[in-house]
């Protein structure tokens, strides 16, 4: 600010408190301290004199250069709009298959697939532990069949998809390129994502199988297979969507997950990759919670960390390994079993939050997903919502609106400054796997998530409908299923299969993969070459298991 | 009934167990049929610093002993909270596969506002699983607080379990503490820094009066499964110096004494609490009309002239 | 000290997500309960195993995977075997209201949706663990 409008400002703001001294004693505020969902102070009013120390440039930039605050791309939404990405899979290949191509008639323009948990730990579906789970979350993968089935009459090349899979990403990535090769379409084509962030799992998500060091070999290996052979393949999808629904603050979900970024980048390195080599192809994964403002501070602190940390601590050269590009989903767990119709207002606000932040990618939650797996109808719901915001609010039709706020410049400093911090404490620890085996982020997501609740019990936390607002509601109808005969039908399939195909070329296949995970190749070819063989998920990941072991949780609570 | 019979029931163990905790009817009588039966268990105390990985460490011996065909209990104790006088007992997650093996007895206890020691009932779970047939018994402690030391007045073995990373924490340990130890683990060998560790460990063992036991420091990994051999080799020899030197029929006694004085204490601070002068001696004690050691004596009239209930 | 109540809290089946379970333990821990927690991936055999070894007065088993029809039903007939029926079998999370019916014929006695506060699950308990 100039030097007089300066003066004049702050005895406007003196007179500004002394008036509120004599406003609140007549008319106290409806709270002594009013706290962001994160329990982060927020203040009455910021002003200019709270951001008098930004610098227009370097700290917030321009949308497609460096630190890339206001964006990842020059032109944003304005050049083409963000990815609207359901997340949707479940009971069988066939059926997910027709909810893709039911989705992808309804605009929407990008493929994410659920797995069910036993393909997410490496179980097949006549395994003792899948009982009563194959199909329940997501679709049941068994073999490349079951994946050819999946994306049968789909154009791998005309679609990017997205697989939420994280200890078995190399197997499913394996089937992935079987079945484009038998579409005819070769990998240099293939566009996507794997989300293949194992770290999370071990701190918020649970689906673990090998303990870490195995794992981080998995990892890096298909950042080197893609680098050279799915170039246009997002190898990693490192999240901070679990660990904020696990019960995390903003800031808590931006430095523990750039500390697992740091993790893997560092883990690349020590494999001999280039930085610039892999760090482009890196992506992340973030929640869009409740508190509007906050998420946008958040989003923009975390593009800004993420480019400084891979210019400055880890010397990328390239752009593009600088630039943090992101996906979102809409935070699950601030959606209400109670009054269901609710929660699509909290979508459609959330949604708000994550293109204001300047996502790439989104996913929207339905307004039933607190009961159930969603019906198509409020998947429709969940996706116009996108397509509402995109086209009928305005706020895709400029770059980064909400940038010069004084509270939103203040909030994205405080957020990177605080993410920061719990950065440097998990570098002190040793760096992120280290943390997580001495419980530091577990526990420290643990006591925000019960401050959380005890928050919420004391009335201190309004959940609409839920401690305030409750009305008596009949049982809620028209769920969606997913019945048990989904894992008989698995069961019989697998049966089949195992005596149609070529066991002793299975076997072969196998025992190569045996030795190649015991050695220091790469896992990726000897994969594909096993799923080609219909070697079953399961078979293929015990062989996994037997050579890295198996991981053993630790207990914070 | 033989011991393999007894250990097969398991909740009949586990009643017992409670009964005794909890001082419920009939739980003296249970004392008195089992007393006699015990003094077969080789109780091993697994005590060290939060996050050395004790429970893994008690996962791997006890799977090493129950491949030798013995029946192995765990007792298993975390803090109680003192405000709440809830608490969370998560070690038996590191022993999950083995809960199920019929070999395998885990029970978890809380101190339960044990002003410094382990808890008459911790004494008396021992007994109850020694004499249902276990053959080891392992009694893992937070190496936190006084629990740390009691745990040699109930033990045969004491394995301290330390961990590389810790740094400063083995200077900062109290001589106290180390003395207690008869085994060494330094856990987690894989990391950074674990020699280290042992040479400290070494170099602090060497500043304490010279005994005729001298602990050995042992490396091992409870997650890779290594060092748990030359571990086993190093209780065992523990155990054979002890039985040579006739320490252990000392130990047990110096044990069952700790037994004795645990029960007492209980029953007497029971009596003393549940006398009608209690609260008013109290009172009187907080407007400093009487100190506490008159206070005391006043109490201890008061047991000699009491009979029994 | 009063006798606290023990509770088994656990996670069956393959579902990884234990932030419930978590604050359900430390809401029962404030509360003045004991509670042993198992961690994840239980079967309903080590369920019960360690209800029976830790002589637990509830087990509160907290699921969100949809697999509860199979495995609640399951581990309530391990209890039976083990002549464990008296032990309080209660749960929480993810189950849609037509499935309540079903699994209280089971001998499932609460089913905790959620949204539900902590402190009604401790009341459930209090009120109806046999003493």
């Amino acid at each position: 600010m100039k030097k007089e409008v300066e003066q004049a400002f702050r005895s406007a703001l003196e007179q500004y408190e002394q008036q509120i001294e004599r406003t609140t004693a007549r008319f106290p505020e409806r709270r002594d301290v009013f706290y962001s969902t994160s329990k982060a102070e927020v203040k009455r009013l910021y002003t200019p004199i709270d951001v008098e120390e930004i610098d227009p440039l370097e700290d917030i930039g321009l949308p497609g250069s460096y630190p890339f605050t206001r964006g990842v791309q020059p032109t944003m939404y304005r050049g083409r709009l963000w990815t609207m990405r359901m997340y949707a899979g479940f009971a069988t290949a066939e059926e997910s298959n027709k909810r893709y191509k039911f989705l992808l008639q309804q605009g929407q323009n990008g493929l994410s697939v659920a797995f069910d948990l036993p393909t997410q730990i490496g179980y097949d579906s006549d395994h003792v532990l899948a009982e009563g789970e194959v199909g329940k979350v997501g679709v049941a993968i068994d073999s490349l069949k079951d994946m050819e089935t999946l994306f049968d009459g789909i154009p791998l090349d005309k679609v990017s998809t997205s697989m939420t899979i994280n200890a078995p990403a190399s197997i499913l990535l394996a089937m992935y390129i079987a079945v484009a090769q038998k579409q005819g379409v070769s990998k240099d084509k293939l566009r996507g994502t794997i989300q293949n962030d194992i770290l999370k799992e071990y701190i918020a998500r649970g689906t673990y199988i090998f303990p870490t060091a195995p794992s981080m070999r998995l990892i890096t290996d298909i950042f080197a297979y893609c680098s050279k052979e799915v170039p246009s393949w997002n190898t990693i999808s490192i999240s901070g969507y679990h660990i904020r629904e696990a019960g995390s603050t903003a800031t808590q979900e931006v430095g523990f997950t750039l500390a697992n970024g740091i993790a893997y980048v560092e883990a690349a390195l020590a494999a001999g990759l280039d930085i610039d080599s892999f760090a482009p192809r890196l992506s992340f994964f973030f929640n869009a919670h409740n508190d509007l403002l906050e998420e946008v501070a958040k989003f923009r602190a975390a593009r800004r960390l993420w480019a400084r940390i891979m210019k400055e601590r880890f010397g990328a050269k390239n752009p593009k390994s600088m630039m943090m590009k992101f996906h979102t989903q809409t935070g699950g767990s601030t959606l209400t079993a109670q009054q269901t119709e609710n929660n699509i207002v909290r979508v459609a606000i959330q949604t708000l939050a994550a293109v204001l932040g300047g996502t790439q990618s989104l996913h929207t939650n339905s307004k039933d997903e607190a009961l159930a797996l969603p019906t198509e109808q409020s998947v429709q719901t969940a996706l116009r919502t996108q397509q509402i915001v995109a086209y009928e609010s305005g706020i895709a039709n400029t770059v980064d609106p909400l940038a010069g706020s004084y509270y939103i410049e203040a909030k994205t400093n405080q957020i990177e400054e605080e993410a920061m911090d719990y950065i440097s404490r998990i570098d002190d620890m040793g760096g992120a796997p280290r943390a997580i085996d001495a419980g530091f982020i577990q526990r420290e997501i643990m006591d925000a998530a019960y401050q959380y609740q005890l928050d919420i019990e004391k009335g201190d936390n309004i959940v609409v409908g839920v401690n305030k607002y409750q009305v008596k509601e009949p049982s809620p109808s028209g769920l969606l299923r997913v019945d048990l005969s989904v894992g008989d039908k698995q069961k019989e399939q697998l049966k089949a299969l195992r005596a149609e195909r070529d066991n002793q070329a299975v076997e072969r296949a196998l025992e190569k993969l045996r030795a190649v995970c015991r050695s220091d190749e790469n896992v990726m070819p000897v994969i594909i070459e096993a799923v080609k063989t219909y070697a079953t998920l399961g078979e293929i990941t015990d062989v996994m298991r037997d050579v890295f072991g198996e991981y053993r949780q630790s207990v914070i609570i | 009934m033989d011991r393999g019979k007894r250990w097969r029931e398991r909740r009949r163990i586990a009643k017992m167990i409670t009964a005794v905790e909890n001082a419920l009817p009939g739980h003296e009588q249970i004392l008195q049929e089992i007393y006699k039966k015990t003094g077969n268990a080789y109780v091993i105390g697994i005590t060290g610093p939060p996050g050395a990985g004790k429970s893994s460490l008690t996962d791997a011996l006890a799977r090493g002993y129950i491949e030798k065909g013995l029946r192995v209990g765990v007792i298993a104790i975390d803090p109680t909270s003192p405000f709440s006088g809830g608490s969370i007992l998560g070690d038996r997650i590191r022993m999950n596969e083995l809960s199920t093996h019929p070999q395998m007895f885990i029970r978890s206890m809380g101190t339960r506002g044990q002003l410094g020691g382990l808890s008459a009932a911790t004494h008396s779970a021992v007994m109850i699983l020694d004499a249902c047939g276990a053959d080891v018994l392992f009694i893992e402690t937070v190496g936190v607080g006084q629990s740390e030391i009691e745990i040699v007045k109930l033990a045969d073995t004491v394995l301290m379990v330390m961990v590389p990373g810790l740094g400063d924490d083995i200077q900062a340990m109290k001589a106290g503490i180390m003395e207690i130890g008869d085994v060494f683990a330094v856990n987690k060998k894989d990391l950074p820094g674990a020699d280290k560790t042992k040479i400290e460990l070494e170099a602090m063992l060497s500043f304490l009066p010279p005994k005729e036991w001298r602990p050995p420091v042992c490396m091992v990994s409870a997650m890779y499964k290594e060092g748990l051999e030359e571990l086993e080799v190093a209780i065992s020899e523990h155990r054979k110096f002890q039985a040579d030197h006739g320490r252990l029929e000392q130990r047990r006694m110096r044990n069952a004494q700790e037994a004795l004085l645990a029960i007492l204490r209980d029953k007497m601070v029971l009596r003393v609490k549940s006398d009608d002068r209690y609260e008013e001696l109290l009172q009187r004690m907080m407007e400093k009309t009487i100190d506490p050691y008159e206070a005391a004596r006043q109490l201890m009239e008061g047991l000699d002239s009491c009979s029994e209930d | 000290m009063q006798r606290p109540i023990r509770v088994l809290v656990a996670k069956p089946g393959l579902d990884g997500h234990d932030r419930g379970a978590k604050v359900i333990a430390r809401a029962f821990r404030d509360a003045g309960m004991e509670v042993i927690y198992t961690g994840l991936r239980q079967t309903p055999e080590q369920i019960v195993a360690a209800a029976i070894q830790e002589d637990v007065e509830v087990v509160a088993v907290s699921i969100l995977s949809g697999a509860h029809s199979t495995l609640l039903p399951r581990i309530k007939e391990l209890l039976k075997e083990e002549n464990a029926d008296d032990m309080l079998f209660v749960a929480g999370g993810v189950i849609p209201d037509d499935d309540i019916a079903f699994l209280k014929e089971k001998g499932v006695a609460a089913v905790f949706t959620p949204g539900t506060p902590t402190t009604l699950a401790v009341e459930f308990i209090r009120e109806h663990v046999k003493r």
